[in-house]
């Protein structure tokens, strides 16, 4: 058993589907004020077990506790503690965007007065005071997406669930939501989201773990995952196309490892530079070569031998 | 959360969004009886008085008026049972995110059918007062038509709100209009008495809730109800609206908690 810190405890924990299985008995802590991430590939399980820390999905099998609660016992009592921000937007397009936060307030057993009273206060902390009056149609992507932050927020929960919370937004529009849910975190709001941008799990996240083919494939902070499976930098050696030479042998001993992908080859090495040099001398003469450091991409791709956005 | 507060917050989702149109649908659930009873009641009736001095002894308006209550409610009960919930199940998915609060599947169905209930009760109210500015129903018992007619619709609601949770696109509600709420309309006791029809189609009327309803609404609005068959008559209804509820619990469960 995990230690009482822990907001989240899961051990072999499963979800099956008929003949799929979902999630194929993963353990993980969550610990409180932490930014936890689940990074991999879509329909390696990770929203299979958000819903199942939300307690809107049995478990199937294993153990899940949230809060040191049973979901299947006390649904509603976690769920009153709880943030959810669904991979989908399912704001309501009937309603005004402040009304979208009150009617959300009351389901919480808060008080008009009170749920007005947060509704305005978190317009202004996604900025969306402006549109408060204004239909939920006429809203950008991103600015749907931090009213449905802001929803989640309405109740004050201690743990704040994100699925996927800045897929199909503009980079602008993902920056912010980054900076508002860095704010959160400073607040002591305990962070778990999913994501297939490693760019995001290595912006927000203090721990992650690798999810492909509904189980965990390694865990950590991004930087100890980037030291244990990957090497400080990559050399990435385009070649024009159709040109990409047979290399059988060729770089073998520039780099500790070499990744030879459809467009491009990937060496990984601690010095870039210095491979460069080496791969001129050998003769070979890519279009481009770019140094750069490793990211939790390359970590994906050392564990499971795929990228992870396809 | 206290028992009943789920169902409130669901109930009062519902009116926030009903707040804006409330003036054109209570202006359609007075107009509607109106014309209806303008039309049938008295056009039609005097047809049917002239020619054979009224229905089961009474002038043709008397005989229609709370019938065309019962059916009311069964349309109202029927619909708010299809498109609207299939939407927040599946094209809004608004009930993913209720369900990501406090509130449960139980509160939800509740919550609907309480909200159904409100809705059946603005258009059971309308029409009686139209049927009362009529001439037709001038007793304190005809006020119970509006709850007779509205346990006539929750016996359509329930058991359609439970086929809709089974559904993955709006088609099958074209059919039940079609082929259930239509034909019993016009042949399920509203018009013209049960007993016209041929012998199998009385039995298969009977069967029915709406059958029971009309029965009911009318029974308690013309004063002559025997108590034998007021309770027959509540009974069949209740037995459709519960065994609905029960069952569309279940399934909302299978749907909504996977």
């Amino acid at each position: 058993m995990g230690d009482s810190n822990s907001l989240i405890l899961a051990r072999q924990l499963t979800k099956r589907f008929g003949d799929l299985t979902a999630v194929d008995g993963i353990d993980f802590e969550v610990a409180k004020g932490e930014a936890f991430g689940f990074l991999g590939p879509n329909g390696a399980g990770k929203t299979s077990t958000m819903r199942m820390i939300g307690g809107v999905s049995p478990v199937t099998s294993g153990l899940l506790t949230i809060f040191g609660l049973d979901p299947a016992q006390h649904g509603p009592t976690i769920r009153a503690r709880l943030g959810v921000v669904p991979q989908a937007d399912t704001l309501d397009l009937e309603l005004t965007v402040r009304e979208n936060l009150i009617i959300y307030s009351r389901y919480f057993d808060l008080s008009w007065r009170e749920g007005a009273r947060r509704a305005d206060e978190l317009l202004e902390f996604v900025q969306l005071q402006e549109r408060a009056k204004d239909k939920v149609d006429e809203l950008s992507g991103g600015m749907k997406r931090r009213l449905t932050i802001a929803r989640a927020l309405i109740n004050s929960p201690e743990l704040l669930l994100l699925d996927e919370p800045t897929t199909g937004l503009d980079p602008q529009a993902r920056h912010l939501v980054w900076d508002r849910l860095y704010r959160l975190k400073q607040r002591g709001v305990t962070l778990v989201l999913t994501t297939h941008y490693m760019d995001e799990a290595e912006q927000l996240c203090d721990r992650l773990v690798v999810m492909d083919k509904a189980r965990i494939a390694a865990e950590g902070s991004p930087r100890e995952l980037i030291d244990k499976f990957s090497t400080r930098e990559v050399l990435e050696l385009r070649f024009p196309i159709d040109e990409q030479p047979p290399l059988d042998g060729k770089l073998n001993d520039i780099a500790e490892r070499i990744e030879v992908l459809p467009d491009r080859v990937l060496l990984y090495t601690g010095d870039g530079d210095e491979a460069i040099a080496a791969v001129h001398r050998r003769g070979l003469r890519p279009e481009t070569a770019l140094v750069r450091r490793s990211t939790l991409e390359d970590v994906f791709l050392r564990l499971t031998g795929r990228s992870l956005v396809d | 959360m206290a028992l009943m507060a789920g169902t409130i917050h669901v109930v009062e989702y519902n009116a926030l969004v009903f707040r804006r149109i409330w003036r054109g649908s209570i202006a359609v659930s007075f107009f509607t009886p109106l014309f209806f009873l303008a039309a049938m009641g008295i056009g039609l009736g005097s047809l049917v008085n002239r020619s054979s001095g009224g229905v089961n002894g009474v002038p043709y308006l008397d005989f229609l008026a709370p019938g065309l209550i019962a059916a009311a409610c069964m349309q109202t009960g029927a619909v708010e049972a299809t498109y609207p919930i299939l939407a927040k199940i599946m094209w809004d998915k608004t009930y993913e995110a209720v369900l990501a609060t406090p509130v449960t599947i139980a509160d939800l169905l509740r919550g609907e059918v309480v909200w159904n209930t409100i809705r059946m009760c603005i258009v059971a109210t309308m029409f009686w007062v139209v049927m009362f500015l009529f001439g037709v129903g001038h007793s304190l018992e005809a006020l119970l038509a509006i709850p007779a007619s509205i346990l006539t619709g929750l016996a359509f609601a329930t058991p359609i709100m439970a086929f809709t949770a089974t559904r993955r696109n709006d088609s099958g509600f074209a059919a039940i209009n079609r082929f259930i709420i239509i034909p019993l309309y016009l042949l399920g006791g509203t018009f013209f008495p049960i007993a016209k029809l041929p012998l199998a189609l009385q039995a298969v009327a009977w069967a029915t809730p709406l059958a029971h309803g009309v029965a009911l609404t009318r029974g308690v609005v013309l004063g002559n109800l025997t108590s034998t068959e007021a309770v027959m008559h509540v009974l069949v209804p209740l037995a459709y609206f519960v065994a609905g509820l029960l069952i569309a619990r279940a399934l909302l469960l299978k749907r909504l908690a996977k």
